[in-house]
């Protein structure tokens, strides 16, 4: 058997669904009520809705869909600007595909993809670099989203342009920072959480340490968790047995890919190129060094700087996706969502979005 | 000969004259049919199947194929699921201005060979050349006409408790073509599963009787197959998620980029959905035949009367949900 059969193997599976059930149940019975979760990261969401977890475990755990997905998290305006940007004489955008349905205000980028503008799917930063080698006449322009995890492949497609003095390249920065966000929710009070299921691939480049301060500071209890159905519910078990012993720790339950400390290289590539900025999320308005922006001796990379597009404000949609980042609705509780508001008819991120909590739930939870 | 594909090589002349030679007729070479501009075919129409598709893929050459024998196997096995034997292919190519005359050739060649694999005769065919900028590389249209196999299907017969079989694993091609555009920095090697599937189809049909209906989940993968094949026929449907067999590389290939398994392309499966007391039967004849040796039951007829079409997952964890169409995610073009 290799490991991922193992991750996700029946009887293993079923048997630490039983083990979370129980734990479940004896908080419920001390305090009451369930305990309250919340998975910080997109791709928890997903992997929960569709491995089925989440609807098994409807009586037994509150769970929450926290900020996680970088493409829900960014801002309307950062959208219609990102929009506007192609509209830039000879520019190529080049996007990670979730961004080419997200709707702005007035358009998405695959509408005007379809209009003629050159924009370009890529999976990687490094790709968009090639792009503008091979394109010495034109504007290469990266929309850089993403929370940690992307943030370093930013940093490295930099270094590359840089050694290929390239003059032609830049990224439109609107990178988001975990810590700030968790503390922002945290502070604003608005959703009661008893502990977090913190991200596993985030944590990869943070290492466990960076958590410190949702113990000291907030003495609320995480378990770094990894993706399979297993890994998350042994993540659950560890996070709810922490609770029931009214214990406040940090726990990496993911230790085969997240260290202590995390990933020194990637770290310092950060900390060369970027210094932290404001940065507005949605719902949430700007959260002070909330995201990472390119470093003034850097400034020629910077397409904020190179392109000045103003947009106007955006227009009020009924999308609840702000309330759902926050963890503050369910999907189903948005009048729009299945019906005005599909994955082919999006009104908000959180519907197109591969990591998206209204997606997750439309894909994976929906009996109609 | 040129090098490469000008805008004269459509038109009409000389140059098309030579492609059609020195590439088409060359690899094709089919005399008895091939002399007027359409084709003459022997048979009684009621046992004539068609079917014709168009073959966009990119890259063109992926591991595993390329689009031509994509374009050939594709027809192939639309023809086979519908329950007919394969007898004859056209083949129609819109060709970009400066398309190398290389690549031509060994597309071609690829088709030709699938073709003579498949035992079906390209009879057949068009080209058009387009403008630079106007088409990507290549596209091929492939039409097919079969002759229905003497055992038919019952898709009327589907009942409760009918079982539901995939000849191998899925997402293969899905997977193949993803990597093999570099564009994913995945490092896998895997292989499209691009192949004809209707001399295995055949056996498997005339040995084993009570075969309800069959269907090769391609685009949109087996969840959107057989969620149309639920609509089509009008019975709900229930897989089990643990028995459908998904390759390590697949896995871990959607695990990096967010994509689900059931709904990467394949380009050699098919799903065949057979009376449950024949399940057994059809097993060993599946699994008998290298194109079937991985096949795996996966799941069961729910329920057929006041049935609406709908396909249920039941997830290793013991709950059930529902599958829909592939929808939302964006997934590059494939095929
Ligand atoms: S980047 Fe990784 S860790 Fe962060 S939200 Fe996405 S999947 Fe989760
Ligand atoms: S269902 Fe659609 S409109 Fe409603 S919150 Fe989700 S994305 Fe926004």
């Amino acid at each position: 058997m290799n490991k991922l059969d193992l991750f996700s193997d029946h009887h293993l599976v079923r048997q630490s669904l039983a083990a979370v059930i129980e734990i479940a149940e004896a908080f419920k019975l001390e305090k009451g009520r369930m305990p309250v979760l919340m998975e910080v990261c997109g791709s928890h969401t997903m992997a929960f809705a569709r491995s089925g977890i989440k609807q098994r475990l409807m009586d037994h755990v509150k769970l929450i869909a926290g900020p996680g997905c970088p493409v829900c998290v960014t801002d309307q305006k950062s959208i219609d600007a990102m929009i506007q940007l192609a509209d830039e004489p000879d520019t190529i955008l080049c996007t990670f595909g979730d961004m080419m349905r997200v709707p702005g205000s007035a358009s998405t980028l695959m509408k005007a993809k379809t209009e003629g503008k050159d924009i370009r799917v890529v999976y990687s930063p490094l790709e968009s670099v090639k792009i503008a080698q091979q394109h010495p006449d034109k504007e290469v322009i990266f929309l850089g989203i993403g929370f940690e995890t992307t943030i370093p492949i930013l940093a490295l497609a930099i270094r590359e342009a840089e050694k290929m003095e390239l003059h032609n390249f830049t990224i439109w920065m609107t990178t988001k920072l975990v810590e700030p966000v968790l503390r922002e929710l945290l502070d604003a009070g608005e959703v009661k959480v008893d502990g977090f299921l913190l991200p596993g691939h985030v944590s990869v480049v943070l290492g466990k340490t960076s958590y410190d301060f949702l113990m000291k500071e907030y003495q609320v209890p995480g378990v770094i968790s990894g993706f399979e159905p297993v890994q998350l519910l042994t993540g659950m078990y560890k996070l709810i047995d922490l609770l029931h012993n009214q214990k406040v720790d940090i726990l990496n339950d993911y230790t085969h890919v997240v260290k202590e400390h995390g990933n020194a290289v990637a770290r310092e590539l950060l900390h060369t190129y970027f210094e932290f900025g404001d940065e507005a999320w949605r719902g949430m308005n700007v959260i002070p060094k909330s995201g990472l922006v390119l470093k003034d001796q850097y400034a020629r990379f910077d397409a904020k700087k190179k392109f000045n597009v103003a947009v106007k404000e955006p227009r009020k949609v009924k999308c609840r996706c702000g309330e759902i980042i926050r963890g503050l609705i369910n999907p189903e509780e948005c009048v729009l969502f299945n019906k005005g508001c599909t994955p082919v008819h999006p009104i908000g991120p959180c519907m197109v979005s591969s990591e998206g909590t209204c997606a997750a739930h439309y894909q994976y939870m929906r009996e109609e | 000969m040129a090098q490469r594909i000008s805008m004269a090589h459509g038109e009409g002349g000389e140059l098309t004259h030579e492609l059609i030679k020195n590439v088409f007729m060359k690899y094709f070479h089919n005399q008895t049919h091939a002399r007027l501009d359409a084709a003459i075919l022997p048979w009684n129409s009621n046992e004539i199947v068609m079917t014709t598709d168009s073959y966009v893929v990119k890259p063109i050459f992926f591991p595993g194929g390329d689009i031509g024998k994509l374009a050939i196997t594709g027809t192939v096995n639309d023809l086979a699921v519908s329950g007919a034997k394969p007898v004859a292919i056209t083949a129609g190519f819109i060709i970009e201005e400066g398309f190398s005359i290389r690549d031509l050739k060994e597309i071609v060649k690829s088709m030709a060979l699938e073709a003579e694999h498949a035992g079906v005769q390209i009879i057949a065919g068009d080209t058009k050349v387009v403008e630079r900028g106007s088409a990507d590389g290549v596209f091929i249209n492939t039409t097919g006409i079969g002759q229905l196999f003497e055992q038919r299907l019952e898709p009327d017969a589907i009942t409760e408790g009918d079982t539901v079989i995939i000849s191998g694993p899925v997402g293969e091609h899905g997977v193949a073509i993803m990597s093999a555009r570099k564009e994913l920095g995945l490092i896998t090697d895997m292989t499209s599963d691009c192949a004809s599937l209707h001399h295995f189809i055949e056996e498997v049909v005339t040995n084993v009787k009570g075969v309800r209906v069959m269907r090769d989940p391609t685009r949109g993968g087996l969840a959107t197959t057989l969620v149309e094949l639920c609509e089509d026929f009008r019975f709900d449907l229930e897989l089990e998620e643990s028995w459908i067999p998904v390759p390590d590389a697949v896995h871990g290939a959607c695990d990096i980029l967010g994509f689900d398994p059931l709904y990467l392309a394949n380009e050699g499966k098919v799903v065949f959905i057979v009376e449950a007391e024949q399940a057994k039967k059809m097993m060993e004849v599946i699994k008998s035949h290298p194109l079937g040796a991985s096949a795996q039951v996966i799941g069961r007829v729910k329920s057929c009367d006041n049935a609406s079409g709908k396909l249920y997952l039941k997830t290793p964890i013991g709950t059930t949900r529902r599958l829909f169409r592939l929808s939302g995610m964006l997934l590059p073009r494939i095929c």
